[in-house]
């Protein structure tokens, strides 16, 4: 059918107008259940890198919350001088404080293209049965091939040997890079150690495959096909656990062991 | 005007959208190794394209034919953005598993085909059964080739242990190509094998060089 431009013009407006705000609309009353389905999610990806729940192990709402207050206590750190600070930590989002300006600094040119430090960091340390600390989880987050890879490390008490790592939120290929998510390569990583003798970070995702933990403990397999996702996860170990990061922390928590 | 029940069924298996028309192959290779996201898929379809192509269908006398194309893409990439948002909102776990693959059913083609072929020029009501009839034709296929990606790929279904696999101390060894896309190509294969063995009506005249250039030929190149 023949229309006037004029149609045309109005049409397509009002279609723009009309389905844009559909979008928001559902968008908007959504928000509220997605951003809990994010924290309950974020929960679960604290708790199967501390080892407290299963991967493919499903629990309720509840169940999961109230499993994360009994094994789990998360703090505030001060990232510069690795002490705590008070605050509400649950209600405490890194990404946004890295992004206030008030609450965050420029971060030294790094590999991981960190651009900004928050002040304070979000850890979770992990209760062992008599209440003494089991591990520390740790967030971590840099880019990868297309995305930036956030995602927590979890280490011993001795601050150096890994107990886990598990990747949240990315946007790899799947199949390539995305297989930072596979359960198998996941296993690769407990039991490595971090920090060489003098604590500075060691641990690499290597191209190829590396040897069993006691004889190589600071290497990690590489994902077939994703090197550049594989020395994205070397980079933002390495920048995380070093100086800018929560090199000063651990220090501090060694320090207070000793 | 065909008959409401031809219109329905038809694309089950007649004119599957799949298996005879062969489009919407990309979300057929890349959601099926479980069937759980299978069915999930089909749903975010079966909810894309019954909104759309009745959408359509409701404004089919005020499209500009100049613009229509770019109005049916408006009208699909937003009911994908609600179905995308609704996903995640409900099925958070699932929506991960889908991850990129419900933005992308902007990109499928039975989508745009039914909205351009079928609800331009037709009432609402029939438009409707005619995208619950191919949604289902779709989602038929996928179902299947879930079926079989994730019992014979690890052994399971919707996470349920059939087959206890050798790595969990079973007697199954899995066939890691099930896992893997060709495995839906070939799954597909065996359902077009089937039907046109069934329908030896769906069967293409064999391809002849040249033939594109013949008048009259209206060969399927999609």
């Amino acid at each position: 059918m023949e229309h006037s431009t004029r149609h045309t013009v109005i049409f397509t407006t009002l279609l723009c107008v009309v389905f844009s705000l559909a979008v928001s609309a559902v968008s908007v009353a959504l928000r509220e259940r997605q951003e809990e389905n994010k924290t309950l999610d974020r929960i679960k990806n604290v708790l199967v890198v501390a080892g407290k729940l299963e991967p493919g192990e499903s629990l309720g709402r509840e169940e999961m919350r109230s499993r994360f207050e009994s094994a789990l206590e998360p703090r505030l750190v001060d990232l510069q001088t690795g002490l705590y600070v008070d605050g509400d930590p649950m209600a405490f989002d890194q990404r946004k404080a890295a992004k206030n300006p008030d609450t965050s600094r420029p971060a030294p040119n790094n590999a991981s293209k960190v651009r900004r430090l928050p002040d304070q960091a979000l850890v979770y340390l992990i209760r062992g049965e008599n209440g003494a600390v089991a591990g520390y989880i740790l967030p971590v987050e840099g880019m990868g091939l297309w995305s930036t890879l956030y995602g927590y490390l979890a280490i011993e008490p001795d601050t150096n040997t890994v107990r886990g790592i598990t990747f949240y939120q990315h946007g790899e290929t799947p199949g390539l890079g995305g297989e930072v998510d596979n359960p198998r390569w996941k296993a690769l990583w407990p039991g490595r150690k971090v920090f060489d003798r003098r604590w500075e970070p060691r641990l690499a995702v290597i191209k190829g495959q590396a040897g069993p933990v006691e004889q190589d403990p600071y290497r990690v397999d590489g994902l077939s096909g994703a090197t550049i996702t594989s020395n994205g996860v070397t980079n933002l170990i390495r920048f995380w656990l070093g100086e800018n990061g929560f090199g000063p922390y651990l220090a501090e928590m060694r320090r207070q062991e000793s | 005007m065909s008959k409401p029940r031809e219109v329905l069924l038809d694309p089950l298996i007649d004119n599957n959208p799949i298996g005879l028309q062969v489009l919407g192959i990309c979300s057929a290779l890349a959601v099926t190794t479980k069937l759980e996201t299978s069915i999930v898929m089909t749903f975010a379809v079966l909810f894309v394209l019954v909104t759309s192509t009745v959408a359509v269908s409701v404004l089919r006398s005020l499209i500009p034919g100049s613009v229509r194309i770019i109005t049916q893409l408006t009208i699909i990439a937003s009911m994908v953005m609600i179905a995308d948002q609704i996903l995640k909102a409900y099925l958070y776990s699932i929506s991960l598993q889908l991850s990129v693959f419900v933005g992308l059913i902007i990109t499928n083609c039975i989508i745009m085909g039914r909205c351009e072929a079928f609800a331009m020029q037709n009432k609402p009501w029939p438009s409707f059964l005619d995208a619950v009839g191919n949604a289902a034709g779709y989602g038929l296929v996928l179902i299947l080739v879930g079926f079989f990606r994730e019992l014979l790929g690890s052994g399971k279904l919707l996470g349920v242990t059939i087959l206890p696999t050798v790595s969990e101390g079973g007697w199954y060894v899995p066939n890691g190509l099930m896992v893997l896309s060709p495995a839906a190509f070939i799954l597909i294969g065996c359902f077009i094998w089937v039907v046109r063995s069934a329908r030896p009506e769906q069967i293409e005249e064999e391809f002849h060089v040249g033939a594109l250039s013949q008048p009259g030929y209206e060969g399927d190149l999609r």
